[in-house]
């Protein structure tokens, strides 16, 4: 190479065309590469698959707790009693965001109960640590989760716990409370998850 | 050999490296003759290697990626194909023999200082070697898309959520979708025949490449290419991988088959260790199982990820438990350059080295013991416990190493 370099006498020029052709190829392996990531993204289908459903609660019993599915996630409508609704207050200095400072609601739900109204709960039934559905466990004190449980729901991948207003407790692995959805009331027993917009419905 | 042979193979010589290559690599590879018991996992680690390729072609000849459809075709398999029992299992043993072997294969290395000077890039190589399978292991176990294929896969995806700033939308380019779903399940399907299968023989190709340029380890931990017969130049310690080792490891494979088929015939799921019960109910995206705990290979690294409870330094728990979980298996890599010992096997090292090795054994069993478990606080805090053990292993391990008081490595190998 450097023997023809200097025969030539043209190393400059030579180098010049290097540096061109890597540089131009390379923009052509990032051109070339850019299809392949974009076709990786969540597809159109996918994009539009988001749409609000529609729940009616007139069937939901003090205490029950109701699976729904939007955009593949499971959703929680809890009915709480009045004794659940009292056991929150009682919880203020065991859970680690009392007032919902984090944009984990929309305003509408930044409350004490986390809700619109107080004793219909809605949030995803999913952990805020890694994903896991927590199980609801409405019992007081049972031997496994200790005396001072007063009834929320245990992530059993990781052991994080959240009270009946899916607020996290403090010194557990998930890191925010539960989230809340956009959601409305079209009426007294209809409820919509996924949007704030009654005409969505 | 036979006349026609001997003028086919001088015909294939002419054209292609085939004498020299089995010279180099067999018949004049010169190994340290004093191999023992643990050099049996390497060669058992590539039959393995070898099981799960065959066995997996003729998996996906049955098995339908999708979400839909998934679950019954692997009872498809189970139930209907025939033979398609046997060849799952033997499939879903091999996954965990795998492991098996290649634990035992890496605990070696650790006990005899086989990622020392000069393997250092042997061993970088083997770890990533490491990470490969644990990929696989991953994306195969979501294809029966079981309830624990759901909700372990969902664990793991969401860990890549949990990076700031470009976690979401990394997460939905490798889901595809906003959640797991079919999409991904589709996808890993592609990575896990294709994609790491291809990855992981050209890594096993290069790690056996890079073994026999820097030559093979052996339990007192001394070079035998220092001491060389001045006449043939061949090392007097060396002895010819072939026939002396490949006869020694095919009784090893015998051996290994015998225990291999004991577990695939009798125990294929091995009391809910290697395929777990929760699996035998198809996904349910709406609730979790009350016990999930991933396969036992993965559950040290589980239990360090779930040892994090507490936020520290701006950093939340969840964070750091991601990083504890991501650490414990990187730090691996660092071994070659965080040992300062002035000798490399166990068998010269001093108290501290044996102590810390033996520390680190029972910390992973015990971190694998938790990892199975649901958690407590009494475990949370011994996982904690452990887990600190686990890291003091590698990074007290430049101090330890020097201050240690190391026996005299012999001339010869014993």
């Amino acid at each position: 190479m450097e023997d023809i370099d200097k025969k030539n006498g043209m190393t400059g020029r030579r180098r010049f065309l290097i540096t061109a052709t890597s540089v131009a190829g390379g923009i052509a392996s990032v051109a070339w590469a850019t299809p392949f990531i974009l076709s990786m993204m969540p597809s159109e289908r996918a994009k539009a698959a988001g749409a609000p459903v529609e729940v009616d609660i007139s069937k939901l019993e003090p205490g029950m707790l109701l699976l729904v599915e939007w955009r593949g996630k499971v959703v929680w409508v809890l009915s709480r009693t009045p004794e659940m609704l009292a056991s929150l207050t009682t919880l203020d200095g065991k859970v680690s965001d009392p007032n919902s400072e984090k944009e984990q609601q929309p305003e509408y739900a930044k409350n004490q109960t986390r809700s619109i109204r107080p004793e219909i709960l809605v949030t995803t039934g999913v952990c805020t640590h890694l994903g896991c559905s927590p199980v609801y466990r409405k019992e007081i004190a049972p031997a496994d989760l200790g005396q001072d449980w007063l009834g929320g729901f245990f992530c059993p991948c990781h052991g994080s716990k959240f009270d009946l207003a899916g607020r996290v407790y403090k010194n557990v692995p998930a890191p925010t409370n539960l989230f809340v959805p956009p959601h409305v009331y079209l009426s007294e027993n209809i409820l919509l998850i996924g949007s704030e917009s009654k005409e969505d419905a | 050999m036979g006349k026609r042979l001997t003028s086919f193979v001088a015909w294939v010589d002419k054209r292609f490296p085939l004498t020299a290559n089995w010279k180099a690599h067999l018949t004049e590879y010169y190994a340290p003759k004093n191999f023992n018991f643990w050099y049996y996992f390497g060669s058992l680690a590539m039959l393995v290697m070898v099981n799960q390729l065959l066995t997996g072609i003729f998996l996906t000849m049955n098995y339908k990626p999708d979400a839909g459809m998934a679950f019954a075709s692997v009872e498809y398999i189970m139930r209907d194909v025939d033979f398609g029992w046997l060849i799952r299992y033997m499939h879903s043993t091999g996954a965990s023999m795998f492991f098996v072997v290649v634990y035992l294969h890496m605990f070696r290395g650790m006990m005899y200082g086989s990622y020392r000077k000069p393997r250092e890039l042997l061993w970088l190589i083997g770890s990533m070697i490491f990470f490969v399978l644990m990929m696989m292991a991953f994306t195969g176990y979501i294809l029966p898309w079981g309830q624990m294929s759901y909700w372990g896969a969902m664990v793991i995806v969401s860990m890549i959520g949990a990076i700031p700033v470009v976690g979401e939308p990394l997460m939905h380019l490798i889901l595809g979708d906003f959640t797991l779903s079919d999409a991904a399940l589709n996808r890993f399907f592609a990575y896990h025949v294709v994609t790491l299968p291809v990855l992981l023989v050209t890594l096993v190709v290069v790690h056996v490449i890079a073994l026999h340029e820097v030559g093979s380890n052996n339990p007192d931990g001394i070079e035998i290419k220092k001491n060389r017969n001045p006449e043939t130049n061949i090392p007097v310690d060396g002895i010819p991988f072939h026939p002396y080792y490949t006869v020694k490891d095919i009784f090893g494979v015998v051996v290994f088959l015998i225990v291999f088929c004991g577990i695939m015939f009798f125990a294929p799921e091995m009391g809910g260790y290697f395929l777990e019960y929760n699996n035998f109910i198809p996904a349910n995206t709406l609730q979790t199982p009350d016990h999930i705990a991933p396969v036992w290979y993965f559950t040290p690294y589980y239990s360090m990820l779930r040892a994090a409870t507490v936020n520290f330094l701006w950093i939340d728990a969840k964070l750091w438990g991601i990083i504890l979980m991501g650490g414990s298996v990187a730090i691996i890599c660092l071994l070659p350059w965080l040992d300062r010992s002035p000798v490399k096997s166990i068998r010269y090292k001093g108290p501290y080295s044996k102590i810390a090795l033996t520390l680190f054994v029972i910390s992973v069993f015990v971190l694998g013991w938790l990892g199975t478990k649901t958690p407590t606080p009494l475990y949370t805090t011994l996982a904690q416990i452990f887990t600190v053990i686990y890291f003091s292993f590698f990074l007290l391990m430049p101090w330890y190493s020097k201050k240690d008081k190391c026996k005299k490595e012999p001339k010869r190998v014993s």
